[in-house]
């Protein structure tokens, strides 16, 4: 993932401490501003790839910074954190002009990944593509169709939609939640790590037999097809 | 009991109000009596004059003014007689009882009602009806009547009108005094009742009289929300102990291994194991409090704003399909079956994770114990054991159900897992019912619809029955992709 320049408006200093250093340590750019007016200043006048906000945020809250950038046109993706995670409170967080929702206490590999979807998700040419292509392996979209090294490999449906989601974010680290929630529109922790077993199963599909490997773990984190020759 | 207090009663006002209805309704009927009465009488009197005077011209037609002044002296000398004058043309009187008269009054015709003197009466108002006739000669004969008999009418019926309307406003204050003495009795007492158990023991319901009336009605409503408060009481103080258990245990776990590491550990490597432990630790503390925060939102009945017309067939279908793998992993049949159009009105996300948490249990504790699966196994030739989840209508509901070949659970516990819903604690003794149960309950609740566990003969059959949506909509946008209802 190559830089990206990040904006947190977090009201406590702590916790952006952390995020400041983990962004930074990942290799991006992370800049801090403690409350809601000052974020929406910063957003306004400068550049980000990602604003990353938190809802209950002092002189201004987050929805109404997201509301305020958004009536200016200003559509840099914003990821929300929040310490209310249900799915009316995400829902209320999308409607007011977010593009992701992040429930408190969260895990930072899982803040990086989605963040690094977002940045990604902002650049032109994404998203309409049809075929996806990773070292042989490719992916049709109207086709329906998946083949590697040119032999067809059949998919059952659902499988098809978590390579589509992996292969469109190829060499980004996708994790669980982020496909139960993109591939099964479900946002609840299953006590069983079902997605694992799902990845396994299409790991034998596209992979066994196959070289390099392209569906690798990422441990701690989650998924990613790479090109593992690479 | 206070008189003021009496008199600002609800009850006492509307018997107030209802008096003053009903005395003014009286004063009508007896008004309307008298004003009848009144013009009977007059009918009569006027009646009676006609006679006489019908009577006496006849006589003065045949006998003369000799004859008729003897008839009139003779009748004007019996007590209570009418009145009588006769004049000459000119208006001199010749004979007759009346002294005084009105000078206009015989050339007025018809019946004329006049002011009159009685002979031997200087006082007093003496008020007539009277008619003129004019006999043969251009004598005037003038025949009355005093009203005085009318007048006495009126004066009783007036007497009898005040006297029943104050009967009526006394007896109808101390009636209502009464009516309202009574219903305040029972309203103070329901009050003080109530106060009590607000103060004190919210255990405590109200007595009813078993009457059935509104009192009582009210009663019992009162109590049904005392039993509801009670339920939420009951359900926040065993939240709240079940926090306080589990998240405390992981918690102690936490900070003695952080403790444990500061204390002792010499390298990075043991430094780096302590933090991975912790982290480890905080993970699971986090998923437990998400959990009973769900719980706890579900039983509060938080986020119904949000419902939405979702197919439960298809929340079935993508669950299984979700768990599918594992299933197979674990060497388990699972057999998925869903009628299609089944609408809920509810979160679909709430009745995905509570499908979810019981296909979970089955998968996990539903196979039969000989088979003693193992969680990493590889797939196996024959299945250990079969799961059926399937969706259907059943009446007015819909149905999720998730049966398995397992143990299953025992029946008395059965019944303390479903009355005892928030008891986590008992529920998570069991196993297959833990977090994940309570959950499932609490969104069946949620969706005012029941969760019931029973026995499959043998294995656990969980049953969450829900009410279909009332009207049934396009299905929304399909966010995943029709599965076969029968999975590979």
């Amino acid at each position: 993932m190559s830089l990206m320049r990040i904006l947190i408006v977090e009201d406590d200093s702590e916790a952006a401490y952390y995020m400041v250093k983990a962004f930074r340590e990942a290799g991006h750019v992370a800049d801090y501003v403690g409350d809601g007016l000052d974020g929406y200043a910063r957003a306004r006048d400068e550049t980000y790839d990602v604003l990353i906000v938190d809802r209950m945020l002092p002189k201004l809250d987050g929805l109404s910074l997201i509301g305020s950038l958004r009536a200016q046109k200003i559509l840099t993706p914003v990821l929300i954190l929040s310490a209310l995670g249900q799915v009316d409170d995400r829902v209320k967080g999308l409607r007011a002009g977010g593009d992701d929702y992040l429930a408190k206490p969260y895990a930072f590999s899982e803040l990086l990944a989605r963040v690094e979807v977002l940045a990604r998700r902002n650049r032109p040419g994404l998203g309409e593509e049809t075929v996806f292509r990773v070292n042989g392996l490719e992916l049709d979209r109207l086709a329906h169709r998946l083949t590697r090294d040119g032999k067809e490999i059949q998919l059952q449906p659902r499988e098809f939609r978590l390579l589509e989601y992996l292969m469109k974010h190829a060499d980004q680290v996708v994790t669980r939640t982020m496909l139960l929630e993109n591939v099964w529109d479900y946002h609840f922790d299953p006590q069983t790590n079902v997605i694992d077993v799902h990845i396994s199963r299409l790991r034998a599909k596209i992979d066994k037999g196959f070289d390099p490997p392209l569906l690798q773990t990422i441990r701690g984190a989650g998924y990613m097809i790479r090109d593992g020759s690479r | 009991m206070a008189l003021g207090k009496l008199f600002r009663t609800t009850v006492f006002k509307i018997s107030l109000a209802y008096l003053a209805v009903s005395a003014i309704g009286a004063g009508l009927v007896l008004g309307a009596v008298g004003w009848n009465m009144e013009h009977l009488i007059d009918a009569q009197i006027a009646q009676t004059i006609d006679t006489d005077i019908t009577g006496l011209s006849e006589q003065y037609a045949q006998g003369g003014m000799r004859r008729l002044v003897n008839i009139i002296q003779k009748r004007t000398r019996r007590p209570g007689a009418g009145l009588y004058l006769v004049t000459t043309a000119a208006g001199e009187p010749i004979a007759g009882n009346i002294v005084s008269l009105p000078p206009d009054i015989l050339n007025r015709p018809g019946l004329v009602e006049t002011a009159y003197q009685p002979p031997g009466d200087t006082g007093g108002k003496h008020r007539a009806l009277a008619r003129n006739f004019v006999l043969a000669g251009g004598f005037h004969l003038l025949v009355g009547h005093d009203l005085a008999e009318g007048e006495s009418l009126r004066h009783i019926l007036g007497e009898a009108l005040l006297t029943s309307l104050l009967w009526l406003v006394v007896i109808g204050t101390l009636g209502g005094l009464w009516v309202a003495r009574r219903v305040l009795n029972r309203v103070d007492a329901i009050n003080a009742n109530a106060q009590a158990i607000v103060a004190g023991d919210l255990s405590g319901r109200l007595r009813l009289t078993g009457t059935g009336d509104e009192l009582d009605r009210l009663g019992q409503n009162f109590n049904a929300m005392l039993e509801r408060i009670a339920i939420l009481m009951a359900g926040l103080k065993e939240v709240s102990d079940n926090i306080a258990h589990d998240l405390k245990t992981p918690l102690t776990r936490l900070r003695s291994g952080v403790e444990q590491a500061l204390r002792s550990a010499k390298s990075p490597e043991e430094y780096r194991g302590a933090l991975e432990k912790a982290l480890d630790e905080s993970e699971r503390l986090i998923q437990i409090f998400d959990a009973l925060l769900s719980i706890a939102r579900a039983q509060a009945g938080a986020g119904r704003e949000g419902m939405i017309d979702f197919d439960a067939a298809s929340v079935a279908r993508d669950v299984g399909d979700l768990y599918e793998p594992v299933a197979e992993e674990r060497g388990i049949a699972l057999a998925i079956s869903a009628e299609p159009g089944l609408y809920l009105h509810g979160s679909r996300e709430l009745a995905g994770q509570a499908v979810a948490n019981l296909l979970d249990n089955a998968l996990k504790y539903g196979v039969p114990e000989a088979a003693g699966l193992g969680p990493n196994r590889a797939p196996a030739q024959d299945p250990k054991g079969t799961v059926e989840l399937s969706a259907r209508r059943c009446g007015g509901n819909v149905e999720f159900v998730v049966a398995d070949r397992g143990p299953g659970i025992a029946e008395n516990d059965r019944l303390r897992v479903l009355d005892r819903f928030v008891r986590l604690e008992n529920a998570r003794s069991r196993p297959g019912s833990g977090l994940g149960l309570s959950l499932a309950v609490a969104v069946a609740r949620l969706h005012n619809g029941s969760l019931q566990i029973e026995d499959n003969k043998p294995g656990l059959r969980v049953v969450i029955r829900l009410p279909a949506a009332p009207v049934r909509h396009e299905p929304r946008a399909p966010l995943a992709v029709p599965q076969p209802d029968k999975a590979a």
